[in-house]
């Protein structure tokens, strides 16, 4: 069923656990690049210093698109965790974009602009992929409603291989990790300065920040979907994914946005739907 | 204790720098002294950044856009200018192009003299600016105008 | 499937309302016949406001007669009707040829010469047997189509008063034929009630050929060399499918003498194996009609005519017609290899033409191609044709009308007070026409953004698509098309709300009847995405429930969640009144260089440069000539491959 509380529990604590996923991997980063690297809890010491600054903007509206970026990107998540439909919680997640898009648009300045076009490609190269992978756990599991998938008993990960290969890959577009991260980046990528976040400060930038967190538990989540069958074996491979991404952030540079959209439309789509295709065959083939 | 002090942002800009000081300053970053540890970020963006780490004098060219850089800065922030060149014009202070050291325009909060200035002394000169900025959140900070010495390291 | 069994709620003639169906249909040429005499302006406003009000209100009135679930019939007595039908269609061809040879378009001439002898042959051997009364109808599908054509149609031609007077202060050289240009509009209105209530087959091939007619002699209004080539495009691709429809009017004829067939329900009813064929040729009709792939070249160059023509035929009515059609045959194109081929037809015109738009800076052809590709989308759910899917379909058909005419109006108003319909010019519409730019923020989100009206029927059909037979090949299609709107709807929002400091406002002088309809559209566009569960409880699934023996609807759950999101987007922008106190306002980060407002900055050596910010358009990957030909030929062979196969089940 629906659970309100199961939506409360994410709204109150996903931020605590993002922003904790934040600062391990920052101290993961840091001691792969042989440095010491900062305290765990840093990434709260950043947000709340950005809470501490005097707030300036570029234009008032920038005010009402992040903070709409970051009422829609809970909502979204808060969706997801009650156990609401898949597909409509990727919408969701897309109109929480969009506004972070519109965000840097309406700045009107060069470098955010061009982070919002990239921001855009990223968003064209990862959804197809997503709306595949909900699609691909209601073939196994005949639901598209996030509790009902998390009920099932079937190991959706040996169902979907490609689509998690797929889906693995898109997850490097949305955690905003190299060689994807092209509008915007944590890490000191300054092609074009911020991106998306150029023209944002104080406690905007806080908002947006505390909204990554967020959304980096409804990813994390996402793959804990694969895997629900067994909790046990599901954190484990959340944690082997992430330090996975970890490392590919760190062995790659920015990739160009030809790049990024090819290798998630054609690799990711391909492995996705031909994962799909094969379900589909079996079921039509074989009687489930 | 404020947050400010636990994480600070740089913007790091080169006036009109020889880049000894500039390479001096990305060596900090680099994993040898690794300011990271002190949450110390690069960003290159005056709007998310609250210590603007300066090298080199002014001139004719750089002067608006350091002044146009502070300004766009939020507030409390604090400047560190490295290297003697920002601090005064350096060996170049008599030349017909430069204007003297960084406090000519904007108020300086650290100085940090050297030829390069060194790492240890930058990080030094970071942590000392890092409590002055407490003090200016604090609302306890007594500034100094620009072209008065603000008491640095000697 | 159908329910072959089970015969449809009959409710024979209910009382004096059912009038109201043959009142639509004749107010509106009466309007028409009086439009074209009426010289001046004054009198002219007066007429079509009046006019407009009757015909919305007449159509909000049919809410009330349409029968709960079923179909209410009108019977008309009167062979003559039909054989003055016969009549004016062959004057009309006549004025074809004579406009054929006068601008010598000679593939026109030809198409012209040879639908008119199929009529011919149609009218003096097959038809001499049939002896049924023709009679209108009216059940949910043509309620809802009769709602789009009297209210937002109605609309129009109330904005349409506004627009041709500023149209014809700027384009001095064009002849002010404002007489036969309402005189055309109203005419098609009533054609397209004509050919929604028409349950008699000849009947609808005839409003099909006033629409086409009307189509054509618009889109060549400004009677330059390029509108007239344009006028002839469409009406060759229209004619063909005529030439389908002739075609089908015939095999029915001849192999029902007595003309039972020729009714459109009882068609239906008879199933797959007596109705396939006709069905195909139909549904080809209706594929050149709604401009799908490879036809889709005709409705890109309409959108030479004036914006109102746009909005009116081109996105809201006209080329629904096509996709009515098809809705209305689709349980018997359901399950064949047929409907398959027609769903594919417009699965890939609308991942093609999705593409094809993101290339485009020009906003009309922007809104042409996404009407092609929802159009296709439209095609797609009816050609697979379960349940589900015509629950889908509907739903597209009517959020897309609202939308998308909210949207050529809006560009229409944009265009004749910025001079230009390039979506690059539109840059800080948010300060230079705001009320414009936020009812076409409005337009734009209503076209792919949750929770609004089409990204619910996307994410119906793809929901539905994945049970279908050969779904996965749509779901792919919805997956990558779905993205692909969200790339160049999200570009144009993003040049609309920019916010430059430096720019003059230019909203003054936009006529009332302008605000009025814009205001109207804007409203229905949010009230129907929160009204949508009633209208899909009251309209849709009744007519899905009758046809198809079962229905589908949104879960409850869903519906409050939605409401929720909608709620939440529209509270969102009122923050705007607490955040515009904000006084800290500083300069965009340009590198440190200082810049004037309107991004000017200073370069090296002093000099001033200009910063320009335009849009990818990605021409390489998602250009039109490419992909324009790509899709051509690939549902010119879907088609060859359906004509074979329908041949082969003739013979």
């Amino acid at each position: 069923m629906i659970s309100i509380m199961n939506a409360l529990i994410f709204i109150v604590a996903a931020p605590f656990i993002g922003g904790l996923v934040a600062g391990i991997d920052r101290k993961l980063t840091a001691r792969m690049q042989g440095r010491v690297g900062p305290p765990i809890l840093q990434p709260f010491a950043d947000v709340g210093k950005l809470f501490e600054k005097k707030q300036i903007v570029v234009t008032p509206s920038q005010h009402v698109h992040t903070l709409s970026y970051l009422v829609f990107i809970v909502a979204s998540g808060a969706l997801f965790f009650a156990g609401g439909d898949l597909l409509l919680v990727i919408f969701a997640f897309t109109l929480a974009h969009l506004f972070l898009v519109l965000g840097a648009y309406s700045s009107y300045s060069p470098y955010s602009f061009i982070g919002a076009e990239r921001e855009l490609i990223q968003i064209i190269a990862y959804e197809p992929m997503i709306i595949l992978a909900a699609v691909g756990m209601y073939l196994v599991t005949k639901s598209f409603f996030v509790w009902e998938i998390m009920a099932s008993e079937l190991p959706l990960i040996l169902y979907l291989p490609g689509v998690f290969l797929g889906f693995l890959m898109v997850l490097t577009i949305k955690l905003r990790k190299s060689p994807f991260d092209l509008s915007t980046s944590h890490h000191a990528h300054q092609e074009i300065v911020k991106g998306v976040t150029t023209d944002f400060s104080g406690p905007m930038l806080g908002r947006v920040e505390i909204a990554h967190w967020y959304e980096n538990v409804f990813l994390l989540g996402f793959i804990y979907l694969f895997f629900a069958w067994n909790p046990l074996i599901a954190i484990i491979a959340i944690i082997v994914v992430y330090l996975l991404e970890i490392l590919i952030d760190n062995t790659f540079s920015r990739g160009t946005w030809q790049f990024t959209l090819k290798s998630s439309w054609i690799i990711a789509g391909m492995m996705g739907l031909v994962n799909l295709g094969v379900l589909y065959y079996l079921s039509a083939v074989v009687p489930a | 204790m404020t947050w400010l002090s636990k994480s600070p942002w740089i913007l790091h800009y080169d006036a009109s720098s020889c880049n000894g000081c500039d390479i001096e300053v990305l060596a900090c970053l680099s994993p040898l002294y690794d300011v990271e540890r002190f949450g110390i970020i690069n960003t290159g963006n005056p709007k998310h950044a609250d210590v603007l780490v300066i090298t080199g004098g002014i001139n004719e060219q750089n002067r608006e856009v350091v002044r146009n850089l502070y300004d766009q800065m939020a507030d409390p922030k604090v400047v560190v200018a490295v290297g003697i060149c920002a601090s005064s014009g350096g060996v170049f202070r008599e030349c017909y192009n430069v204007v003297g050291g960084i406090d000519c325009i904007i108020p300086v909060d650290v100085y940090v003299p050297g030829c390069a200035a060194r790492p240890e002394s930058i990080i030094d000169g970071i942590v000392k600016a890092l409590s002055i900025l407490e003090e200016k959140k604090r609302g306890t900070h007594i500034s100094q105008a620009p072209g008065q010495g603000a008491g640095g390291l000697r | 499937m159908i329910n072959n069994d089970k015969k449809p709620d009959v409710h024979l003639f209910e009382g004096e309302s059912l009038i109201t169906l043959p009142f639509l249909i004749l107010f509106p040429a009466a309007i028409a016949a009086i439009l074209l005499l009426v010289p001046g302006d004054t009198w002219r406003r007066l007429i079509v406001q009046a006019g407009a009000l009757i015909i919305g209100i007449a159509s909000l009135y049919l809410l009330f007669i349409t029968p709960g679930a079923g179909q209410a019939f009108f019977p008309v007595t009167g062979g003559w009707i039909t054989t003055l039908m016969f009549i004016a269609e062959m004057i009309i061809a006549v004025f074809l040829i004579y406009l054929g040879i006068k601008h010598k378009k000679y593939l026109a001439l030809f198409l012209v010469v040879a639908q008119a002898a199929l009529l011919i042959f149609y009218e003096t051997s097959a038809a001499h047997g049939a002896h049924i009364v023709p009679d209108l109808f009216i059940d949910q599908l043509s309620l809802i189509m009769a709602l789009i054509i009297g209210i937002i149609g109605s609309l129009i031609c109330v904005y349409a008063l506004g627009y041709m007077a500023t149209y014809h202060e700027l384009h001095p050289d064009v002849k002010d034929r404002r007489r036969s240009f309402f005189f055309l509009v109203f005419l098609f209105i009533a054609s397209m009630f004509g050919l929604v209530f028409s349950n008699y087959l000849p009947w609808v091939f005839f409003f099909w050929e006033l629409t086409t007619l009307c189509s054509f002699l618009l889109i060549g209004y400004s009677g330059t060399g390029e509108a007239v080539n344009n006028s002839f495009l469409a009406l060759n691709m229209n004619l063909l499918g005529g030439i389908a429809f002739a075609g089908a009017l015939i095999y029915l004829a001849v192999i029902s003498p007595g003309g039972d067939l020729l009714s459109i329900s009882t068609l239906i009813q008879s199933g797959h194996v007596v109705a396939l064929i006709p069905a195909v040729l139909i549904g080809f009709a209706g594929i050149t009609k709604a401009a799908l792939m490879p036809f889709s070249a005709w409705l890109v160059g309409a959108m030479i005519a004036p914006t109102p023509v746009s909005a009116l035929l081109h996105s809201s009515t006209m080329v629904k017609a096509g996709v009515y059609i098809i809705v209305r045959f689709s349980p018997v194109l359901t399950g064949t290899t047929e409907g398959l081929i027609i769903a594919l037809l417009g699965g890939f015109t609308f991942l093609l033409a999705s593409a094809i738009a993101i290339s485009q800076s020009n906003a009309k052809k922007v809104l042409a191609y996404s009407t092609i590709a929802n159009l296709g989308l439209i095609v797609a759910c009816a050609g697979v044709g379960t349940y589900k899917l015509v629950w889908a379909a509907i739903m597209l058909i009517i959020f897309h009308a609202i939308a998308k005419s909210l949207l050529f109006l809006c560009v229409g108003t944009v265009e004749h007070r910025i001079g230009s319909r390039d979506i690059e010019d539109m840059t800080g519409l948010i300060v230079r026409m705001p009320k414009v730019a936020v009812m076409m923020l409005v337009g734009i989100a209503g076209m792919f953004l949750a929770p609004f009206g089409m990204l619910i029927s996307k994410w119906a059909a793809i929901e539905a698509f994945i049970d279908a037979p050969f779904g996965l090949i749509f779901v792919a299609i919805l997956a990558f098309g779905g993205s692909i709107t969200v790339l160049f709807w999200s570009k144009w929002m993003g040049k609309i709300i920019s916010v430059c400091p430096v720019a003059e406002l230019v909203e003054n002088r936009i006529s009332r009847q302008k605000w009025i309809v814009l205001s109207l559209l804007t409203a229905m566009t949010v009230f129907v995405c929160l009204a949508f569960p009633i209208i899909s409880s009251h309209l849709i699934e009744p007519f899905v429930l009758s046809v198809y023996g079962q229905t589908a609807r949104l879960s409850q759950d869903n519906i409050i969640i939605m409401a929720m999101m909608l709620f939440l987007l529209m509270i969102m922008p009122f923050s705007l009144l607490w955040f515009r106190k904000e006084k800290n306002i500083v300069a965009p980060y340009m590198a440190g260089r200082p810049a004037t407002p309107d991004l000017h900055f200073l370069g090296s050596m002093g000099v001033q440069r200009q910063v320009g910010l335009g849009n990818y358009y990605f021409e390489g990957i998602f250009g039109e000539k490419k992909l324009f030909m790509a899709g051509t030929a690939l549902c010119f062979g879907l088609i060859l491959l359906m004509g074979t196969l329908t041949a082969g089940v003739a013979l």
